[in-house]
Order: C-alpha cells, then sequence, then structure tokens
C-alpha cells in the first residue's frame, strides 16, 4: 500500500469539502473492496475520506411507499433489519448472501454501488428494482448510474448518502456464487413492479450489470418460469474465465431466472 | 504519521501510526499480541479475526486509524493470563478442535461472534453456514463444529461473554 493521508469528516458537507480540495481523494467506509485494491496498489489514492463517522448515513426507514437505506448501512444491518425484511424480503436475503458475517459487518452499500464490481450483489437489486440512487448534489436513476465495468455516473466529489427502492409486487435474488470467492459467478434479480417487470442480472456481463430485456418482455404476459422456456439468452457480450465459459453463464441466467420466478411466486 | 487512541482488550491504547498501517499489523507489531494471524491476507480466511466494538471483522482489511475512537478485542483479551479459558478455548480444547492451529484464534473469534448473533443451542449446519469467512487446511472442520456446539452452550452458563 502506498501513503496516504487519512480524514474522518463529520458531515456529508464536509467529505464533499475534502474531496474538492484533494485531488484524487478517494471515499471509504466499509473498506472492503478499496482496502486490498490499495494492497494490491491498483490503487493509489493520496487521501482516504473516511465516511463511516458521519451520523445518520446508515439509517434504514420506510418514506412512503420507498424503502430508503443509507449509503453506509452495512450488509449485516440491511440483512438484519426488520423494516427491509418486511418491505423487499428479497433485498434483505441479498445482503445476507454478500461475502461472509464478517465481510457483511464492514461492508456497506454505498461502497458496493460506487464501486460497481461486474459481480457484485446490488447493482443487481437496484437496477432490477428501478432504484434511485440519491447524492449530495442528485439523484440519479438506476438506468443512468451504472455505466459499465466498475464504472458510475458519479462525478469525482460525488457521494452517495441514500438508496430509495419503490416497493415491487414481488421479487427474488439467486445467485450462483464462486465457492472460493462468494462472488456471483451470475446473480439474477427478478421483480414485478407495479408497472413493468424486470430481470437484472451481475456477474455475467462484461460491462457490468444489465437487463435481460427478452425475459422481461415475456414476463410482462405472464409472471412465470414457464413463460420464459425456450427463450436463449445469447453468450455474447458475457464473460468468459476460468471460472465459467461464456455459453455456461448464458445458461445460468436462464436457470437461475426461472428459480428466482418461482421463488417470487412462492412468497405470495 | 495519524494519532490513534483506542480500547484494546480493555486497555486504553495510543499510538502514532502511519495511516496504511492494518489493524492486524498494529496489533501484532506494535502491541505485540500475536495471537491474530495473518493467514491470506485477502479477507478470505478468518484468521485475523477480532471484535471491533463487539462484532467479528477481518483485522487484514481494516486500516489501524479507522479503529480511532473504538473498542477492540483479540483472542488474548478473552481470558487472563493464568486464569480459567474462555468456554469456547476450553471447548475447543476439549474437543480437539484444531490441530496446528494457525485457524484457531481467529476460528474462535468468529464463533464467539456466532453465539452473539445466534443464540447459545447452535445446530451442524448453521455452525458450518456462520464459518464461511473461516479456512482451516488441517481438520476437514469435524472438530471444530463440534467445539464450537459445545462452547455455545457452555457460554450460557458463564460470566464471559
Amino acid at each position: 500500500m502506498y501513503e496516504f493521508k487519512y480524514h474522518r469528516p463529520g458531515t456529508v458537507r464536509q467529505a464533499a469539502n475534502l474531496l474538492v480540495k484533494n485531488e484524487d481523494a478517494k471515499v471509504i467506509a466499509g473498506g472492503h473492496t478499496l482496502i486490498p485494491v490499495m494492497k494490491q496498489r491498483l490503487a493509489s489514492p493520496p487521501h482516504l475520506v473516511d465516511l463511516s463517522h458521519i451520523e445518520g448515513l446508515n439509517t434504514i426507514e420506510m418514506k412512503g411507499r420507498s424503502l430508503v437505506i443509507g449509503a453506509t448501512a452495512r450488509h449485516a444491518e440491511v440483512a438484519g433489519s426488520a423494516i427491509v425484511g418486511e418491505a423487499i424480503p428479497a433485498l434483505a436475503n441479498l445482503a445476507s448472501q454478500i461475502g461472509d458475517p464478517a465481510v457483511r459487518h464492514k461492508g456497506t452499500i454505498g461502497g458496493s454501488l460506487a464501486n460497481n464490481d461486474p459481480t457484485a450483489d446490488y447493482p443487481a437489486a437496484v437496477l432490477a428494482l428501478g432504484a434511485t440512487i440519491v447524492t449530495n448534489k442528485r439523484r440519479l436513476k438506476a438506468e443512468e448510474y451504472f455505466q459499465g465495468l466498475f464504472s458510475t455516473a458519479l462525478e469525482a466529489d460525488e457521494i452517495i448518502t441514500k438508496v430509495m427502492f419503490p416497493l415491487p409486487k414481488k421479487a427474488a435474488y439467486i445467485k450462483f456464487r464462486n465457492q472460493a470467492s462468494r462472488y456471483a459467478l451470475v446473480g439474477v434479480f427478478v421483480a414485478r413492479r407495479p408497472s413493468d417487470v424486470r430481470v437484472a442480472v451481475t456477474g455475467a456481463g462484461s460491462e457490468g450489470v444489465f437487463r435481460v430485456e427478452a425475459f422481461e418482455e415475456a414476463l410482462k404476459k405472464r409472471f412465470a418460469s414457464k413463460a420464459i422456456e425456450g427463450i436463449e439468452v445469447p453468450a455474447e457480450g458475457l464473460n468468459s474465465d476460468i471460472h465459467g465459459s461464456a455459453e455456461y453463464r448464458a445458461h445460468l441466467i436462464g436457470v437461475l431466472t426461472r428459480r428466482a420466478l418461482d421463488a417470487a411466486n412462492a412468497k405470495g | 504519521m495519524a494519532k490513534i487512541s483506542l480500547i484494546v482488550n480493555g486497555n486504553p491504547v495510543t499510538a502514532n501510526v502511519d495511516p496504511r498501517t492494518l489493524l492486524v499489523q498494529f496489533l501484532r507489531e506494535n502491541l505485540h499480541l500475536t495471537g491474530t494471524h495473518v493467514g491470506c491476507d485477502t479477507s478470505q480466511c478468518g484468521a485475523c479475526v477480532v471484535h471491533l466494538d463487539g462484532k467479528a471483522v477481518k483485522s487484514c482489511t481494516t486500516l489501524a486509524v479507522m479503529a480511532d475512537g473504538h473498542e477492540v478485542k483479540t483472542i488474548e483479551g478473552l481470558a487472563a493470563d493464568g486464569a480459567p479459558l474462555h468456554p469456547m478455548q476450553e471447548a475447543f480444547r476439549e474437543h480437539h478442535g484444531l490441530q496446528c492451529g494457525f485457524c484457531t484464534p481467529g476460528m474462535i473469534m468468529t464463533a464467539i461472534d456466532i453465539v452473539h448473533r445466534k443464540g447459545h443451542e447452535l445446530d451442524d449446519h448453521t455452525i458450518r453456514e456462520e464459518l464461511e469467512g473461516n479456512l482451516c487446511r488441517c481438520t476437514g472442520y469435524q472438530n471444530i463444529v463440534t467445539s464450537i456446539s459445545a462452547g455455545a452452550k457452555a457460554m450460557a452458563k458463564s460470566d464471559l461473554a
């Protein structure tokens, strides 16, 4: 790890000022992606701005018909939250599958989304549920937020403060995880929303999280695993590595989507 | 350098550290608490697990400066020198929950965290699921699971948390 200066602001405004003042500064909260990357010297920010002591930034609450999760809410907090469990159980279930218990005690939803790892779990939920990413500057729709591999619409001095999830009628997340890393080899989040159906896939796409429109079209007519039988997902544009070929991932997308649909319907 | 003040195993500690010092380095090299181990150094194996504000975390993936103002408990903090072992340590001894012992401090700190979250009556499936972030290369886990099950029950009757 290269040298850096550590800052611990007490408010989002202070944090944003530190980002403006210090070029190439990075935000840290749980540190479970950034610290490993810094250890490998793949990142060498000269300044770290720690958000984890900003009061109220980890609040989980219902606001109208939306579930609002603060940026520094840790995976264990989301997984164990009665509010999340009541509002969107699929989201609590997703959080309970990230990493391992010790990782879940540190990692945050804001960190996962800011990093936009192509194998992370939260991006699938945010895209499928049509969530809004709220920052210190503006509100970003999921569709405009994710911009490819480790890439987002966030500006250099922009900080995620919370994520707003509109409540779906039904939802489920099924993950086929890499046994060693616990990251998603493929993860599929299906959501039946009041206006449409969304199927978002993580782990498989070479450009990060994406939606399967062919599935969505078929599911709009009938929200059931039978509705997508026979629809093939093309392997083109999917990741191929030692863990699985693009064809294998394409196959898994179909299998996991059907399982997710069954799970979503089983919950009634 | 950054000045940090924290509580380690009940004792206040103040030190000047390079901000890039990992919590595990700080514990081992500054405080000479070498019970916390570095295994994989990539947040996967769990040999470095300590409690930060009462919760199991991987100290190889935590900066010492991030623990400033917080409370850390390591394997050395479970029982005083010469005093009887913590019930979870005693269970690992009694049930041979280790061979080489390298992963054991992390296993025990994780085991106690499991009891704090899941209670004293743990079935084997729960224990195995909860141990997904702790790797042992010798035992095949059988006796670790037995130890944790017994240690969890014993903790119900003990004053040591």
